[in-house]
């Protein structure tokens, strides 16, 4: 059974994406406009993502995606299930077994190696954007690198919260040139992004596609009196115990209890097993 | 301050607007801390020329020296834009007619002042905080204020804002474009008196576009009168203002009323 092309997209469409993702990392952190096509999902379902994805799988990649951390929530489900129907790629939650991983809003907590390609979901990937609406005024001021207002975002946050309280999608100058968006992942990843693997970023409303190749400098934007701080609830893991994995806090009942676990559901159970293993 | 060369050299600058005239070979000298008026009504070219200065819209002919810190003078219209923006934040200033043009309404007054300070490269939250706050005080808002945003302050206040948020960064020359205007009168006379001390402590040379007589009478030393898009009279304001030569300035002024 194929009635699809090899991941869904046409081939022409393919060489299209992968002429934006070359160019994407031939200049780190920069926006490459692409012909975003319309897929059988809705926008700010990830459709960006897939089509990244589309464009890097290979018959012989293993997929794995995540949502939040997870791989059983909806998001995350759909999109493997897309790509095991119009790809028949292998999938996997592993994350050291996957050699394609999408996320939406997280780094995995096991680190990635330089045989795999992380692809991020972005709803927004102009960094600029809720500061200064213009789209010609945010292109100039990239190409003149004008980052000052950037600062005014993090001013404002310490003025009326007493510390940078933007705590997910916060900026980062890449290799000291463009500053970008992370996509909405928690800032408790922004150090993770020096990563081995490559890094690349789709948003499919918005037509972008960028990317970081492997060691690219990344660098979270801060004022010298208040730095940068990743950080994450003050807890372990309800259900591995661990201190230093990101948590998602879940309320339990009706009568305010409620528990932290990690958002890395492979990570959480992977460290589930070994604890088993030892006892 | 005495020094041999004006600090903005204007040379028959023309800006069409298709076949009609926006503002036709204008040319002037401004020393360093003088106050230049341009008055007009409404039509005569007076803010097209103003932005030609300033290099929001792009002139025709002529040429713009301006005497840069580093290089001193130099056509600002021949300039890159990165280096004609990089003046605009640091030695220029601009203060819109209306606030809202000049302000970010939905950042604070602190981060509207701090903006230009971050924009060249100040990364110290204190510091810019402190600055901030030493700002809104001689533009006379009360500190207490740093944290609303211009949507809560009255007109007269986000004006003063402006001009906090322009002057922060030591700038040596003003550009002002009806810097009084949809403002009442005692709230312009109070502006005008901050405007003027502010200029002369901080030895700044400005540019005021205005069709308000008084406004140029007050803080203006000399005065240019355009008409349709030319100059048609210039010189010192007093000098112009009690004894004008042209009739379109004698209509002017004769036009005033008297209360």
């Amino acid at each position: 059974m194929n009635e699809y092309n090899f991941a869904y997209l046409d081939e022409q469409t393919k060489r299209m994406i992968r002429r934006a993702i070359l160019k994407g990392l031939a200049i780190p952190g920069y926006q490459v406009p692409f012909a975003s096509r319309e897929m059988p999902m809705p926008y700010g379902w990830g459709t960006g993502g897939v089509q990244v994805s589309a464009a890097t799988l290979t018959p012989k990649d293993t997929l794995k995606v995540i949502d939040q951390g997870a791989d059983d929530t909806t998001n995350a489900i759909s999109i493997r299930k897309f790509f095991q129907k119009t790809a028949n790629v292998e999938v996997t939650e592993v994350t050291k077994d996957a050699t394609v991983i999408q996320t939406r809003h997280r780094i995995p907590e096991t680190d990635l190696s330089d045989e795999q390609i992380l692809v991020y979901q972005v709803p927004i990937p102009e960094p600029l954007r809720f500061l200064e609406p213009s789209e010609p005024e945010t292109r100039k001021m990239h190409a003149l690198e004008e980052y000052g207002l950037m600062h005014v975002k993090l001013y404002e946050d310490i003025s009326k919260h007493g510390a940078i309280a933007t705590s997910y999608a916060y900026p980062v100058k890449v290799e000291g040139r463009y500053v970008m968006d992370p996509s909405p992942i928690p800032k408790f990843d922004n150090p993770k992004m020096e990563m081995s693997a490559i890094q690349l970023f789709g948003a499919g409303r918005e037509q972008r596609i960028y990317a970081l190749p492997p060691y690219t400098k990344v660098v979270s934007l801060d004022f010298e009196d208040y730095p940068f701080e990743a950080s994450k609830a003050e807890h372990s893991c309800e259900l591995c115990g661990s201190h230093d994995s990101y948590l998602d806090e879940v309320i339990v009942d009706d009568t305010g209890g409620r528990i932290f676990v990690c958002s890395d559901t492979d990570y959480c159970s992977s460290q589930q097993q070994i604890i088993k293993e030892a006892v | 301050m005495m020094t041999d060369c004006p600090l903005l050299d204007v040379r028959s600058v023309t800006k069409m607007y298709g076949r009609r005239i926006g503002c036709s070979s204008v040319s002037f000298d401004l020393w360093p801390g003088e106050v230049m008026g341009i008055v007009g009504e409404s039509g005569s070219g007076k803010s097209t020329l103003l932005n030609c200065l300033a290099g929001h819209i792009e002139v025709d002919q002529g040429q713009v020296f301006f005497d840069t810190r580093s290089e001193g003078m130099k056509d600002t219209l021949l300039m890159s834009e990165p280096e004609r923006r990089m003046l605009s934040r640091t030695d220029w200033a601009f203060v819109h007619q209306h606030a809202r043009d000049g302000l970010r309404m939905s950042v604070s007054a602190g981060g509207n002042v701090g903006e230009r300070l971050m924009a060249v490269g100040a990364r110290h939250y204190g510091n810019i905080r402190n600055e901030a706050i030493d700002w809104l005080g001689r533009v006379e808002i009360h500190h207490s204020r740093i944290d609303d945003r211009p949507t809560a302050f009255s007109g007269g206040m986000q004006q003063r804002l402006q001009i906090a948020r322009n002057l922060v960064t030591g700038p040596r020359l003003v550009f002002m474009d009806e810097p009084t205007g949809g403002l009442d009168v005692s709230v312009q006379a109070r502006l005008l008196d901050l405007l003027r001390s502010l200029v002369r402590e901080m030895g700044l040379s400005a540019i005021i576009v205005t069709h308000d007589l008084a406004v140029v009478r007050l803080l203006a030393d000399r005065l240019m009168v355009m008409k349709d898009g030319y100059v048609v009279e210039s010189g010192l304001t007093d000098q112009v203002l009690d004894d004008p030569q042209h009739a379109y300035t004698q209509l002017l002024v004769s036009s005033v009323l008297q209360v």
